[in-house]
């Protein structure tokens, strides 16, 4: 069987930049003094922490979860003491800071006693309950809870499984990495995931410019028990990895607005997130740790290591053999096209970090400043994945017309960054529309928040309106009753007026005297 | 250690104004060095003019409204607005005439509207239409090609007109109406094409001289194509506008109207198609959209050429077209992903 391949609206043809990271083998990265695990590193809300300051914790143990349906533990990735629970910087486009535990290492690396199960006795509920209770996350980048994904999708029904080992944008390896060396672990994940959504058909996407990583995955291939699985190499071309292209390239099909992959019978999950799938149901152990890739023109010997989450990235620099020019460097979690700058080299590891960019700030300092204006050209429409119109987006977003934005469908940008990446003008079109997005859902927020208000408000005028009337109401009957015992005690008594009685006296007092005196 | 916040994608620049614009003036030579050959010096005058004035005013609006002025002028989107303008100029004009249009095209046509990426009509059309209408005898002046005048016009000569230090009666002996005017009249008068086209302006398909600035700007066309700085879909759409209506009125009556190939290659519809037309400021910026927008400039062009009231048209129709762009995106949006 051979994959017909099929061609997504745009995209670009970018320098890889992965021979760098590639020239050295994958590492186990050392334990740092302290790990800082944010509450938070999954699409959701935020977690509870489970341990106090002063807990001893052991490698496995959770750390934090939420009760929501969106949820992802966190674990303790090694053994140490809880040191503290407050806020530190972590990665965010914001760069603002978060709640993290953070656990003093004891160095002894001492794992909490595994429950391992017999898998063959599992049902599929119960293996997504423990992928679930295993913290397990999209691992690609948009860290989306694997469990709530699975369960959707097996009640969806999928008939097309996509395994993404694309890794499309420049300078990133973890995954090339991570398939030359846990092929086989990667596909008996993928195997779970057969089991437990019963596609017809798996799909296994790497890009071309991954010969090792193809081949080793074809070898591993041949030896696991998989039904209908294929790799399949597609042609190197940016952003192939996004999952709405991958789609298309691997099935021709497209998402329709508004919907999910699973809506449609597919179901996409990377290849790190297989792997971490296979670790839990096998050996019961939860997402600690990921492959992280190190690169860029100022650090010393770029590569790719095994990090449990919560390292620093300054000990990763360490580990790295630091910057090659003193330590004015621009850190990006991510990718050139999709990563966002780091406030510092302290913020943590997370989940959702497949690389750490370390560049110079020359390299860099283009990004800021002067651009010119937009001459509707039109070369962002001709790369645009999404098919959009980046400039009207552009004319629209810069003019405040968020209404208009949203019209040329601003919320089904994938922020790939390709129209910035080719305009003549240097306008950086992304932060328009990402600034653009978040002023729309702010104002959506407030309007909610408004509305829930305004509904307050009218709710509690009509509730004391009630009681007026309640009460005006219980007075006139309370008034009707005396006015019916009065009746009935006796006919009416006519109400006297002491003034007209006084004036009536005094009156008839003059006219005495008057009578007196004549 | 803390990082100013920058949003991704962090790549260098791959492309630059500057860059588009360089493509544009390498694109101009070929016909610009056609036009001189036949024409004479005169162009290459008009063109370093209105290039010279051009900067001036450029400078001083941006200098007026509190602009960087060194990136924008830098950018060379004055130089190619100020080049497709002298082009438009009869190929002896005296200097006043290109300061006068040029000031227009970059003022009226460019910084009141808050400068490049925000005027909605084509600068350069713009400074054309209003000499167009305020200099009818300069811009009506035309001159034959020196292979049919039989007087070769040195530089001097044409710097002498330029300043004005030219015996005008001498001139007026070489000036002539163009082709495109002399089918216009000559149909005017119930002249049959065939006859009107024994006159020595007239080439082999177009003008004389004319078929072969026209082919110039044609082979600028196709390197603007093969560098991806314009797009097929004006050009294509615009030439075959012009075409369609040419060939349907030509079977229609071949003695009232002229060839499609001969429509094609006089006047201006071979640089409006790929140059001006093309503006990416004023144009349409959909795919669909640049294809309503050309077949609406093309089919403008001849009507005007043929019933209105300017022997060429291409200012009006662009100009025209200009104005319904808005309308036209509006209604041209494409489909997006996962749209139905």
């Amino acid at each position: 069987m051979r994959t017909k391949l099929h061609q997504f609206h745009g995209g670009l043809h970018l320098q890889g930049h992965k021979a760098e990271s590639l020239s050295r083998d994958l590492q186990q990265a050392s334990l740092p003094e302290r790990l800082y695990l944010p509450l938070r590193q999954h699409i959701g809300e935020h977690n509870k922490p489970l341990v106090d300051v002063g807990n001893r914790v052991l490698k496995g143990h959770a750390i934090s979860a939420s009760t929501s349906l969106i949820r992802a533990a966190v674990h303790a990735p090694t053994s140490g003491t809880v040191a503290a629970i407050g806020d530190y910087p972590v990665a965010h486009p914001s760069g603002q800071t978060d709640t993290c535990i953070v656990i003093d290492v004891d160095g002894e690396d001492e794992a909490a006693t595994p429950f391992i199960p017999d898998l063959q006795q599992l049902d599929a509920r119960e293996k997504i309950e423990l992928i679930c209770r295993a913290g397990i996350v999209g691992l690609g980048g948009a860290a989306f809870p694997s469990s709530p994904k699975l369960s959707r999708g097996k009640v969806q029904g999928i008939d097309t499984l996509i395994i993404n080992g694309v890794e499309c944008e420049p300078y990133i390896t973890c995954d090339d990495m991570l398939m030359r060396h846990y092929s086989a672990e990667i596909l008996r994940g993928v195997g779970y995931l057969q089991r437990i959504l019963n596609p017809k058909v798996t799909l296994i996407g790497i890009e071309d410019n991954k010969p090792e990583a193809i081949a080793a995955m074809t070898r591993a291939l041949a030896h696991a028990q998989l039904a209908a699985a294929e790799i399949v190499p597609i042609p190197t071309i940016y952003p192939s990895g996004g999952e709405k292209q991958l789609i298309q390239i691997l099935t021709g099909r497209e998402v329709p607005l508004g919907q999910l992959a699973f809506d449609i019978g597919l179901f996409c999950q990377n290849v790190g997130t297989c792997v971490a799938i296979a670790r839990a149901l096998e050996q019961d152990q939860p997402l600690i740790s990921r492959v992280v890739t190190i690169t860029g023109d100022n650090i010393r010997e770029p590569g790719n290591w095994e990090v449990r989450l919560g390292t620093p990235v300054r000990h990763l620099v360490e580990l790295a053999g630091g910057y090659l020019h003193g330590d004015s460097s621009h850190l990006v979690m991510g990718g050139p096209m999709m990563g966002f700058s780091l406030q510092g080299d302290q913020v943590p590891i997370v989940k959702a970090s497949n690389c750490i960019m370390v560049m110079r700030e020359q390299t860099m300092a283009h990004s800021l400043g002067y651009h010119d204006e937009c001459i509707r050209c039109s070369k962002c429409t001709e790369v645009c994945p999404a098919q959009l119109l980046p400039q009207q987006l552009y004319w629209h977003a810069r003019a405040g017309a968020f209404e208009r934005a949203h019209e040329y469908h601003l919320f089904d940008c994938i922020e790939c960054g390709c129209c910035s990446a080719v305009c003549p003008s240097g306008i950086p079109l992304v932060q328009y529309y990402r600034a653009a997005k978040s002023e729309i859902r702010a104002a959506q927020k407030a309007l909610i928040k408004s509305d829930r208000a305004r509904l307050r408000f009218e709710f509690r005028e009509r509730r004391l309106l009630l009681k007026k009337q309640q009460e005006e109401e219980r007075r006139r009957l309370k008034r009707e009753a005396l006015q019916k015992k009065k009746v009935q005690a006796g006919g009416e008594i006519p109400i006297a007026d002491p003034v007209q009685a006084a004036l009536e006296r005094v009156k008839a007092r003059k006219l005495a005297q008057q009578e007196d005196s004549q | 250690m803390t990082n100013v916040i920058v949003s991704s994608p962090y790549l260098a620049p791959g492309n630059s104004l500057k860059r588009l614009m360089t493509q544009v003036i390498i694109a101009l030579i070929p016909g610009t060095v056609a036009y001189a050959w036949y024409f004479g010096p005169g162009v290459l005058i008009n063109i370093t003019l209105a290039v010279l004035f051009a900067l001036m005013f450029e400078a001083i609006a941006l200098k007026l409204r509190a602009r960087p002025v060194m990136p924008h002028l830098t950018d060379l989107s004055a130089v190619v607005a100020a080049w497709l303008f002298a082009l438009c100029l009869p190929m002896h004009s005296p200097w006043w005439l290109v300061l006068v249009g040029i000031g227009f095209t970059m003022i009226a046509g460019k910084h009141v509207y808050g400068g490049l990426g925000f005027n909605p009509f084509n600068p350069a059309m713009v400074g054309y239409v209003v000499l167009l209408i305020s200099f009818p005898r300069e811009m009506t002046t035309w001159y034959l090609p020196g292979s049919v005048s039989g007087a070769t016009l040195t530089l001097g000569d044409a710097l002498a007109y330029s300043f004005g230090g030219a015996d005008i009666h001498q001139w007026d002996a070489l000036s002539s109406a163009t082709p495109l005017d002399q089918i216009k009249t000559g149909v005017g008068q119930h002249i049959a094409i065939s006859e009107i086209r024994l006159s020595p302006v007239f080439g082999n398909y177009g003008g004389k001289g004319w078929e072969w600035v026209s082919l110039g700007w044609f082979v600028g066309g196709l390197w603007l194509l093969g560098t991806r700085t314009i797009r097929w879909h004006i050009p294509v759409a615009l030439l075959g506008g012009v075409l369609a209506m040419a060939l349907i009125f030509y079977l229609v009556d071949i003695e009232r109207y002229a060839s499609p190939l001969f429509h094609l290659l006089s006047g201006a519809v071979v640089i409006g198609a790929f140059f001006i037309a093309t503006d990416p400021v004023t144009a349409a910026t959909t795919d669909r959209g640049r294809i309503v927008y050309g077949l609406l400039i093309g089919f403008l062009i001849y009507v005007i050429r043929v019933w209105g009231g300017y022997p060429d048209a291409i200012a009006f129709a662009v100009l025209l077209a200009n104005m319904c762009v808005p309308f036209i995106d509006y209604y041209t949006q494409p489909r997006i992903y996962g749209e139905k």
